[in-house]
Formats: structure tokens, C-alpha cells, sequence
């Protein structure tokens, strides 16, 4: 057993980046977090220069965002550090709610048959920040330690940014700027952006507790247990023996007094039983808001995760909304920063962003009011909830102990183009795509990992294209904004110039409700932007279009 | 159990509406169960509920669901 030990990044004093008059930048990152690497990760992918600027020198202390969701390890995945996250990630599928003494219900999350990753890992921060700072790295993004943000003044066409590192302080500038500096962020405060939401009224004391415990990878859940009478506790395990458990304290709790080991280490004994050896290694209070900022754009000064909206911990929702945000905004951002898209293109990574934040803030929200009850009333509901789900299905499906992260259907997107045609199932437009088993070049694949590049068709058929298929599809790959097209068969085929995807089960045609010659247009974020059961190039081009803000 | 007439698995719905996650028509109508005893005493909020089991009864209708609704309540203790 030993406890994780912070790396110290190298510090680089800023003399190429200090000039007078201050150097022009066609993007900065404000923060070295989960979130802002994503950032930087995916302008590296699209060949875009990047500057990272944190105020800090190492990642993060204690294991905070622990729960990563399917829809985040997908993102990880396109971004090259999905593998790496669920080899040292914790995988879990069982998860217990016990009130008082007894087991009330249990869950399963068997992983969805046909998905390349389960519905969630458990990994400590620090090592999904150590990875994306690795793959960063490597893509050639300029990281920056010890550079804080102190001032932003917003121009038309580009923001300056005042940076005060240990060699003293300068300006530069950047033709864009994502703010990614947390729950706090500096930079929103000192523009006086406004923030609004409901603040709850509760503590936690979280702890990492390093144990070779013989507890299976569980999540448990317990409402009013023995141990900690009248609150919730959360047990989650993490990888290398770390154990992250979560008491809710209530409000009067002293946060400085709750945080001391002689108050801890009782706690965790009184819960695990005075014989089992454990050795305490991070601990922190929080309390939490949810919250949005009005607007998640304001000119050239774009932000995300943390910065621009806040939710309880109920279900992951922070980091994994976190890098949704980055998934929708840097395609966006890129295509702007190409000249391809004008920048009406991203009003709708605010829209669409503000309105996921709102269903995660919603969902987080109930959670949270179901776990800690208001009123009387209120919890003898919640108790009520609990002692029905030990015999009856409906009770259980109440019991909200944290909805687990799940991708928000943009379906009030304007990047989506309405159906025409009738379709049956979830892949509507505005739809995170549904992963399938494919087989690609008679190796065994997964249609996720086959897109995510750029605009991409699926073009189900059920025979070689047509030559005048093949025309139109050329067409479509030689646009201003390139579609390429994956043709979809049930049976092997070769169609030159083309790359085919087997969909020797039918996982696609059923997910996707499709026939020979249902086409889908999807975005490089993998959600689908329209569809159609016959294909038009035109229609399609027009699709594209639309998907960029051009009409 | 095939002679139950009370449906006891997942049944919120509305009719016109598309839920993408099968936890969401549930946790709404939690939702607005909770916030209707907002601001209320205990007195109140017990008031509220009696009015509230009569309305659905009513709706219900049917003895034989009734009867066994009443029954698998008054089992859990």
C-alpha cells in the first residue's frame, strides 16, 4: 500500500511568450484540468496551435471526479486515451441501496450487449489528468504551469490576457479563449459574469482510504445506516486498493473540525469495523451549488465544465458534462478558426450546451432532494420509496440515489435537420449515436471508433452501390466541408474508394432503424444531425450547411 | 402473482411525450409530489395526501385493484 504522490510539472519562464507589443494567439486554454486538456487534446487533432495556461503545477489533490460514464470514455476513446483510462479505471456493475440495516434493492448496469464501454469506471482524477496531460504532450500542445490568468479584457476580435508567473507578469493575446478554471473560475468572477442557481444547504466529508479490502467492486449506497444515523453515506471503490467513501454531514457539521483524523478515523470505523486495517489519504469537506452561467458565450470568451455551470455530485455529472461540452465546442471552434463556419456557429454550442446543463442540473437536483429530504414529508416518502422497492419493480425505478451520467439528446439543436421520413427508435436528429460491433476489414471493430472524424455519412445498403451512388457520394467527399461516407452491409463487400462497415449482427440496422439505402448524417461529435431513407446529395449538402450555421 | 390486478412495475408515462431514459417520467412525477407540500405543516401535508389517495382512488375505480393496493401498503412496514 502507498499513498498516490503528486507529479510536479516543470515550470517554463514565459520569455518567448513576453513581448511588447503582446503576441497574438489563435487560442488559449484557461485551465490544466480534465476539461480543459480535453480542450486542447481535440485542437491538437484538428492541427490547431494550442496554449494551456494553469495556475497550478500538478493535477489534482485527492481523487474528486471518480465515476467516468460511457458517453466520457467514448469521448476518451476518439480523443486516443480511452484504453489507457479503463485498464487502470475500476469497471463496476453492481450497485447496493440499503436503508437502515437491510438491503432494499440492488442494481445491475450489465453493460448494454453491443457497447464497446460499460456504463461507467471509477478512476481518481489525478490519473485521468496525468493521462490527458501525457497525450496533450504528445500532440504538441504548449502547457504552461504556474501561469495565472489575472485579468481578460474582452475585444471584438480577440481577448488580452494578463499572466503573472514566478518571473513576473505579462499580456497576450488570444483570437479565442476557453475558460476551463473550475467551479470558482477566476476569470468569470472578474468579469462579473453571472452565475444563478439554488445553493444546497448540506456538507460532505469525503475521504480516499487505502485498504486491501475484500469488498467487491460495488457501488453501496446507504440511506440512514446504523453507522451514520439520519444521513447518507456512499461507498465507490478506485483504483490501486483506494477506497472513496462520501458521508453527508448536514449543515451545522464543522467543516474544520469534521475534516481532523481523530474525527475521521472513528467515522471509518465505526463503518468498516474496528479491525480492518486502513490508512486515511485525502480528506475534504465540500458543499454544492447547481447552477448555470446565463450564457455559456460571451464574444470571443467561450466556457466550460465547471466554469459555466455547477451540479451536486448525485451522478457524476461534473467532469462527464465537462467533456461534453468540450466535444460539442471544439468542432465548432474549429471549422470557425478554419474559415469554414461563421461564428453564429457558436451561439449553438451555448444553446445546446446551456440546455444539457439544465437536464443535468434537473436530474442532479432530484437526486439530491430525494437523498436529503426537506421536510418531514419529503422523507417519509423517500423511506416509503425504499420499503416498497424491496418487493415492487415501480418503487425501484423511484429510488434516486444519483442518476448515473447520461448524454443529453440536443433534439431542440438548429443544427438538426427535422425528419422527413419515418423512423422507428432513438437515433433521432440530435441523438449522441448509439455504439454497434462492426467489422471492418475482416477484423472485429466497433462502429464508434469509426467516426468522429470530421462530417461522415452511413449509407446502409444491401448490394454494391450504384455507379450513381458512387458520383454522388464523391461529390459529397470532395465539399468545401468534406463528408466522407461508410457504406453499411449485413455481408462483406469492396466498394473502391469507400470504407465498408459489416454489420454481420444487424446491431446497426436495428439501433439505427434502417433499410437498404437509409443514409445518416453525423457530426465529428457523433451525434446524428439528420437522415433520410433515400439518398440526395443535395439534401445532404444542404444538411451540412445547416449543421454549420451556413443558411 | 399472475392474479394481481395492481400493476406494480414502471408505469409513468404521457401520452404525447417521448422519454429517452426510462428513470425520467418517474423522477418527474417525484418531483412535483415533493414540490406540491412545499410550504406546508406536517398537518397540511397529511391533509394534502388523504385528498390526494381519495382523487386517485376515484380514478381507479376498480375495488379489486384497490383492495390489494391497500394490502401491499399495509404489508411494508
Amino acid at each position: 500500500m502507498g499513498a498516490y504522490v503528486n507529479p510536479i510539472y516543470p515550470y517554463k519562464a514565459p520569455t518567448d511568450l513576453m513581448s511588447v507589443p503582446p503576441q497574438r494567439k489563435p487560442l488559449i486554454v484557461i485551465g490544466a484540468g480534465p476539461v480543459g486538456l480535453t480542450a486542447a487534446i481535440d485542437a491538437r487533432l484538428q492541427g490547431l496551435d494550442v496554449l494551456v495556461l494553469d495556475d497550478d503545477k500538478t493535477v489534482s489533490v485527492g481523487s474528486r471526479a471518480v465515476c467516468y460514464a460511457k458517453r466520457s470514455l467514448e469521448i476518451l476513446d476518439r480523443l486516443g486515451v480511452g484504453e489507457t483510462a479503463c485498464q487502470l479505471g475500476v469497471s463496476w456493475n453492481i450497485g447496493r441501496t440499503f436503508l437502515e440495516e437491510d438491503e432494499v434493492y440492488q442494481f445491475n448496469l450489465v453493460p448494454d450487449a453491443g457497447h464497446k464501454r460499460p456504463g461507467m469506471i471509477n478512476l481518481q482524477q489525478y490519473h485521468i489528468e496525468e493521462m490527458l496531460i501525457a497525450r496533450a504532450l504528445e500532440l504538441g500542445a504548449d502547457i504552461r504551469w504556474q501561469h495565472k490568468v489575472t485579468a481578460v479584457t474582452p475585444a471584438a476580435d480577440h481577448a488580452t490576457l494578463t499572466v503573472e508567473t514566478p518571473d513576473g507578469s505579462f499580456d497576450i493575446e488570444a483570437n479565442w479563449l476557453v475558460v476551463a478554471d473550475g467551479a470558482r473560475s477566476p476569470v468569470r468572477r472578474h468579469l462579473g459574469l453571472d452565475i444563478e442557481g439554488r445553493v444546497f444547504q448540506d456538507r460532505f466529508l469525503i475521504a480516499d482510504v487505502i485498504m486491501k479490502a475484500d469488498y467487491p467492486a460495488e457501488r453501496w449506497f446507504w440511506f440512514d445506516p446504523p453507522f451514520h444515523p439520519k444521513q447518507s453515506v456512499l461507498l465507490h471503490k478506485q483504483s490501486n486498493n483506494v477506497w472513496r467513501i462520501d458521508f453527508q454531514l448536514g449543515w451545522d457539521a464543522d467543516p474544520e473540525e469534521e475534516k481532523k483524523p481523530e474525527k475521521v478515523i472513528p467515522r471509518l470505523q465505526a463503518m468498516l469495523g474496528d479491525d480492518r486495517p486502513f490508512e486515511l489519504e485525502w480528506v475534504s469537506i465540500y458543499t454544492f451549488q447547481c447552477r448555470r452561467m446565463t450564457d455559456f458565450r460571451h464574444g470571443r470568451v467561450l466556457f466550460v465544465g465547471d466554469a459555466a455551470h455547477q451540479v451536486s455530485p448525485f451522478g457524476a455529472r461534473g467532469a462527464n458534462s465537462g467533456f461534453q461540452d468540450t466535444d460539442d465546442l471544439m468542432w465548432k471552434l474549429g471549422l470557425v478558426i478554419k474559415g469554414q463556419a461563421s461564428d453564429k456557429l457558436l451561439d449553438t454550442y451555448a444553446h445546446d450546451r446551456q440546455f444539457a446543463a439544465d437536464e443535468n442540473i434537473m436530474n442532479s437536483t432530484r437526486s439530491t432532494d430525494f437523498i436529503t429530504p426537506k421536510s418531514r414529508t419529503s422523507r417519509t416518502f423517500r423511506n416509503s420509496v425504499l420499503a416498497l422497492a424491496k418487493h415492487h419493480p415501480f418503487a425501484r425505478k423511484l429510488v434516486n440515489s444519483g442518476r448515473l451520467s447520461v448524454p443529453s439528446f440536443l433534439t431542440s439543436s438548429a443544427l438538426n435537420t427535422p425528419d422527413a421520413d419515418t423512423f422507428e427508435g432513438q437515433m433521432v436528429p440530435g441523438a449522441p449515436m448509439d455504439d454497434a460491433p462492426v467489422r471492418v476489414n475482416g477484423q472485429d471493430a466497433w462502429l464508434l471508433d469509426q467516426v468522429g472524424k470530421g462530417f461522415q455519412c452511413l449509407l446502409f445498403v444491401d448490394a454494391a452501390p450504384s455507379a450513381d451512388t458512387l458520383a454522388a457520394l464523391q461529390i459529397l467527399k470532395q465539399s468545401e466541408v468534406p463528408v466522407d461516407t461508410l457504406i453499411v452491409s449485413p455481408v462483406a463487400l469492396t466498394v473502391p474508394g469507400f470504407a465498408v462497415l459489416v454489420d454481420a449482427q444487424g446491431w446497426m440496422a436495428k439501433r439505427y432503424d434502417a433499410q437498404a439505402g437509409t443514409m445518416y448524417l453525423l457530426r465529428p461529435d457523433q451525434h446524428v444531425t439528420a437522415r433520410w431513407r433515400q439518398l440526395q446529395a443535395a439534401a445532404v449538402q444542404a444538411a451540412v450547411a445547416r449543421a454549420i450555421c451556413k443558411v | 402473482m399472475s392474479t394481481s390486478a395492481l400493476k406494480t412495475d414502471p408505469n409513468f408515462h404521457e401520452v404525447g411525450r417521448r422519454f429517452f431514459r426510462d428513470f425520467s417520467p418517474g423522477d418527474e412525477f417525484y418531483e412535483q409530489l415533493i414540490e406540491s407540500h412545499s410550504g406546508l405543516s406536517d398537518e397540511q401535508s397529511e391533509a394534502l395526501n388523504a385528498r390526494l389517495i381519495l382523487l386517485l382512488a376515484n380514478h381507479v375505480g376498480d375495488l379489486n385493484v384497490l383492495r390489494e393496493a391497500l394490502q401491499k401498503a399495509r404489508a411494508v412496514s
